[in-house]
């Protein structure tokens, strides 16, 4: 059955607070802390900032303080402008890139957990295998039978445009691990990041493989496990709508049988 | 332990090849509900008050009786395929899964079974 409380191990205690700096625009940041080589339970780390020294965004103030308090506190992260899709992670509740996130949106201190129901690795880093594993398994590249033409595959503005929307999403994994039916059932529900890449690979004007495509999507758990809760879209930080893509494969099935 | 590849583990079984005949089947029964079920609630409210032999009087109309009968099949097919997707998405297992699928069944089977036998006993019945 459904877990709804966490196991013995990984309910979450109260943890360090760190020394308040100096100046008068403080903002704190409660942090979940986890190390594998401890044994210990989880735990929320409370730190201070002084935002006068810092910038904006959720992600300088993590750097800040790994830099300058605390060198064991451990995240990932790349580009910082939401490109690369490392510094997705639960702040006040929601799922987001760090990077994006300003922390004046946030009101009181700053909640930062790793993002849910995924293994953690260490603090903020959560195990993405299974994620990138699913994402491997829709095949996402392009597949034909016809012989490679000389120069490229030609596609029309049309065409091409039925990618908008699509194209943009980084996987960062944030519209999947905000998904209860992804909760619950990840092991066998791709999840609305995959399902809109696979989407995104369905349209494809230039892509010989629906029908193959389609098959492999066509099960109870595979696809259709989205019920349409729509938390993959409210979560998505690039401003998609995975939801839409999950009901227009649900669609193609359906226009398939006749 | 396990030590499987992911992608092993992520392609499981393979696809069931199922699963659309279910979404269909359960947006076309919340389709044919939504008539169904307001001549149901209309035919009880109408009702309400009335002597079993006008209640009866009514039933034995064709209209009457064929309309309560598509109700009835119509909500419990609905609220069969709902149940399934309760049950898929939280009970794990194989076992249990299959038992809770099982009794699913034959508890919406058997409630409409019920009901359609009422309709034809007022109909048909002394």
């Amino acid at each position: 059955m459904v877990a709804f409380t966490l196991p013995q191990n990984s309910k979450i205690q109260q943890g360090k607070v760190h020394a308040m700096p100096a100046g008068s625009n403080i903002r704190s940041f409660k942090i979940y802390r986890w190390n594998p080589d401890d044994g210990k339970n989880p735990q929320v780390d409370t730190y201070h900032v002084n935002m006068d020294e810092c910038g904006p965004m959720v992600l300088d103030a993590l750097i800040k303080i790994k830099n300058e308090q605390d060198a064991t506190l451990t995240f990932r992260r790349s580009c910082r402008e939401g490109i690369c899709g490392s510094c997705a992670m639960n702040i006040d509740g929601t799922n987001t890139l760090a990077c994006l996130k300003s922390c004046d949106e946030v009101k009181g201190a700053v909640r930062i957990y790793p993002l849910p129901h995924l293994p953690v690795v260490k603090d903020l880093v959560p195990d993405l295998t299974r994620f990138y594993a699913q994402h491997r398994s829709i095949e996402p590249w392009l597949k034909t039978t016809t012989p490679t033409p000389q120069a490229e595959w030609k596609q029309s503005v049309e065409e091409r445009a039925l990618l908008d929307g699509l194209y943009e999403c980084i996987l960062c994994a944030c519209c999947s691990t905000s998904c209860p039916s992804y909760w619950w059932n990840g092991d066998r529900y791709l999840g609305p990041a995959v399902l809109l890449q696979a989407y995104r690979w369905l349209i494809d004007s230039r892509d010989e493989a629906t029908g193959e495509r389609l098959d492999n999507l066509e099960d109870p758990f595979r696809l259709y496990r989205c019920h349409t809760i729509m938390n993959c879209a409210k979560a998505c930080p690039k401003g998609l709508s995975p939801a839409k893509a999950i009901a227009e494969i649900k669609m193609m099935m359906v226009e398939r049988r006749g | 332990m396990s030590m499987k590849t992911e992608l092993g583990k992520v392609r499981g079984l393979g696809s069931a090849h199922d699963g659309t005949e279910h979404f269909r089947m359960q947006r076309l029964t919340a389709v044919s509900n939504f008539p169904l079920a307001i001549y149901l609630v209309y035919f009880i409210v109408a009702h309400v008050g009335h002597s079993r032999q006008a209640v009866l009087t009514s039933a034995k109309n064709p209209f009457c009786a064929i309309a309560l009968s598509l109700a009835v099949i119509s909500t419990f097919w609905h609220m069969k395929l709902g149940i399934q997707m309760v049950i898929e998405d939280y009970v794990h297992g194989t076992a249990k899964k299959l038992m809770a699928l099982l009794l699913n069944t034959f508890f919406a089977f058997a409630l409409a079974a019920l009901a359609l036998f009422a309709i034809l006993k007022m109909n048909f019945g002394v």
